[in-house]
């Protein structure tokens, strides 16, 4: 089976300090990966390089589609409530929440596409905020609004940086379950985060950077 | 056909190679040209008729204005190369190109201010040919200021490409509207350069001069790419070799 | 294509939920015009005479002014990553991005500029030309400032730098827009300007939009 992504020979250089080289990894169905390392170890770098952000200093990522990236700055609008967020990232990307035959008429359409949406938001515990502009919401909750993202349908593979910043205890947890859940469906994830993972998959697999070159 | 010789050129080693093996004979080359044209123009070619002496500024005022627009559309074209086939010596080329072409543009509009003193009673004249290149200036200075103001230097010289392009599809529409607009708003001066059958004696000295521009400008732009390459590939290995060989191999590694 | 309709759904809602955005470059367009008659003086023949130039150099200020912020805030929440990855062509993206904007910012301003022009002693003949050579004059000012915006998003203070990047460009459109009004105001036929203007715009509505999205992808990567 073809993996998702594949990288070979990757090296990236950030203002002429080299942070890494002669990177290789491939990742498929069921594969979760976790970049570890210190801060300014290149975790951002190599992430940004996967999803095609950024151009690699040296070397290839192949994609078989463009990944769903949640960055730090994960895309959401602080002047629209977290639906309009959605349905917006859900447009952009292609992705339209909720089944719906193409000869249905268009109000049913609609009507599918907002209760995935709502769907979404009530499994990231946001029932009630569906329209609250999303610059009156907590960092956690915005954080939340971003990973509902995880909940429509998406690409099968994730690239996720940092995706547990400002999440409580709990949210962590279900998020960690919900990322293994993921890769054992045969999806894959690549993420960064400074916390040992409570739950991983059997693909789980973990990548230090900065050690040979800092 | 076979496309290595040209990337060959994206090996910033390579390049640091062939230009330092070029540039002595490039200056050679300007220092003779220039040496020639401008003693011949200064002294030896006969006065115009109209303007007398002050006429000579050509031998430097039109191989820098010439200059200062091939340098801009170098940058172009390195500016397409850079984003086609994401070689690193043309973004280094742009970098390295745009303080020199700003210059030559300083220089043509200085020089085309003193011409103007004797010839039209004032320094500056909102001539068409003046006023186009005050706005090359300005289109020089805007490449340099985004090449300094983005910290990453590989986006700086993609940033900088793309606005090189940008810059040479406007030039014509720039050119065409500025003539069009001083056509408008007064009558036709006397140009500097545009003059009905100069004599041989008097063109001749003017293409060494513009000869010897050019090959000055080459010699000086390898010599700054050479070192922006030195420093932008400090890590690598051969730079390392270079930096050792060029300072007598008296240094320890 | 239902991603142009969402993104012009988006846009709309973005601007009408901080109208400062739309009214500040036009409170500005009015302020710059209103400053002349007071350094020059307030002559009716010389203020008819430099109205054509004044009000189009205000409006030319006033569009640079109102991109400034074009790309900021989805610069820095995170959505013009996300816009960058999008499977949707990203120069078409952007471009819907910046006829909207053009729609709300750019128009308020013609439909403001007769005002002014008769404020400055503009014969009300002249107008039909203003506004014709503003509505053909704005939306390539808006391209290219574009361009601009897009390249300096990533800077902190970008604002001086795009004005320097942008104002050469602008020259054309200054002196064709211009001209056609001074045209007007002599009594001259004014047609050959507004097509060159038109042609202008129809280089920069096809050309401009692939300049922004290269601009976009390098202040995305650095």
């Amino acid at each position: 089976m073809n993996p998702y992504l594949q990288a070979s020979a990757l090296a990236c250089e950030r203002d002429g300090r080299l942070l890494f080289e002669h990177l290789a990894l491939s990742l498929g169905a069921g594969d979760m990966l976790q970049v570890s390392g210190p801060n300014g170890a290149g975790k951002t770098s190599l992430l940004r390089v996967l999803a095609g952000l950024m151009a690699p200093t040296a070397g290839h990522v192949r994609c078989t589609a463009k990944p769903l990236w949640v960055g730090h700055a994960a895309g959401i609008q602080e002047r629209l409530s977290a639906e309009e967020n959605l349905a917006w990232l859900c447009a952009l990307h292609a992705t339209a929440p909720g089944k719906v035959p193409a000869t249905a008429p268009a109000t049913e359409g609609r009507a599918a596409y907002r209760a995935a949406i709502w769907q979404a938001l009530a499994e990231v515990g946001l029932r009630g905020f569906e329209d609250v502009p999303c610059h009156s919401l907590s960092a956690g909750q915005k954080r939340r609004v971003a990973l509902a993202r995880l909940y429509l349908p998406a690409p099968r593979l994730w690239v996720l940086d940092e995706p547990f910043t400002a999440l409580d205890i709990q949210a962590v947890a279900q998020l960690e379950a919900h990322l293994a859940a993921h890769c054992e469906q045969g999806g894959a994830v690549v993420l960064t985060t400074h916390h040992l993972l409570g739950r991983r998959p059997p693909g789980f697999a973990e990548l230090a950077l900065g050690g040979a070159t800092a | 056909m076979s496309w290595t010789w040209f990337h060959k050129w994206g090996s910033p080693k390579w390049f640091y190679a062939l230009a330092g093996r070029l540039q002595p004979w490039l200056a050679l080359a300007a220092a003779l040209l220039l040496a020639v044209g401008v003693v011949w123009g200064l002294a030896f070619a006969p006065p115009d008729y109209q303007q007398g002496n002050s006429f000579r500024i050509i031998y430097i005022h039109v191989p820098a204005a010439m200059l200062a627009q091939s340098c801009y559309v170098l940058m172009a074209l390195a500016g397409v190369v850079s984003l086609v086939w994401k070689m690193k010596v043309a973004d280094i080329a742009i970098h390295c190109a745009a303080p020199v072409g700003a210059s030559m543009t300083a220089l043509a509009l200085l020089t085309g201010a003193i011409w103007g003193k004797p010839t039209w009673g004032a320094w500056w004249v909102w001539d068409a040919r003046l006023t186009s290149m005050l706005i090359l200036l300005f289109l020089y200075a805007g490449v340099i200021a985004l090449g300094n103001a983005i910290g990453n230097r590989d986006s700086a010289g993609k940033a900088c490409a793309v606005l090189s392009i940008v810059g040479v599809v406007n030039i014509p529409i720039i050119k065409y509207s500025v003539q069009w607009w001083s056509t408008l708003h007064q009558g036709a001066t006397f140009s500097l350069t545009e003059k009905p059958a100069m004599p041989a004696e008097m063109w001749l000295p003017l293409l060494f001069t513009v000869l010897g521009f050019y090959c000055l400008f080459g010699a000086v732009l390898l010599a700054r790419m050479r070192l922006a390459l030195l420093q932008r590939e400090a890590r690598s290995g051969w730079a390392q070799a270079a930096v050792r060989q060029a300072l007598g191999g008296g240094l320890a590694p | 294509m239902s991603v142009l309709a969402e993104l012009l759904k988006r846009e709309v809602r973005l601007l009408c939920r901080r109208p400062g955005e739309l009214l500040n470059p036009l409170v500005f367009f009015a302020i710059v015009v209103a400053l002349f008659p007071l350094a020059l003086g307030a002559q009716p023949q010389l203020l008819q005479a430099v109205a054509p130039g004044l009000v189009w150099v205000a409006a030319l200020l006033a569009v640079l002014l109102s991109l400034e912020g074009l790309f900021r805030s989805d610069f820095e929440d995170g959505s013009l990553e996300q816009m960058v990855l999008s499977p949707q062509p990203l120069a078409l993206l952007m471009l819907a991005k910046v006829l909207v904007h053009w729609l709300f910012s750019g128009l308020a301003l013609v439909l403001l500029a007769p005002l002014l022009g008769v404020m400055l002693g503009l014969p009300l003949v002249c107008l039909p030309v203003l506004l014709a050579s503003l509505l053909l004059g704005t939306p390539v000012l808006s391209l290219l400032g574009a361009i601009g915006a897009a390249l300096t998003v990533g800077l902190k203070r970008g604002g001086l730098l795009l004005a320097l990047l942008v104002l050469p460009l602008y020259i054309p459109v200054l002196i064709l827009g211009s001209g056609a009004l001074q045209a007007a105001l002599q009594g001259l036929p004014s047609g050959g300007y507004l097509l060159w203007l038109a042609s202008l715009a129809a280089l920069a509505l096809a050309l401009a939009p692939l300049a922004i999205a290269a601009g976009l992808r390098i202040s995305v990567a650095e």
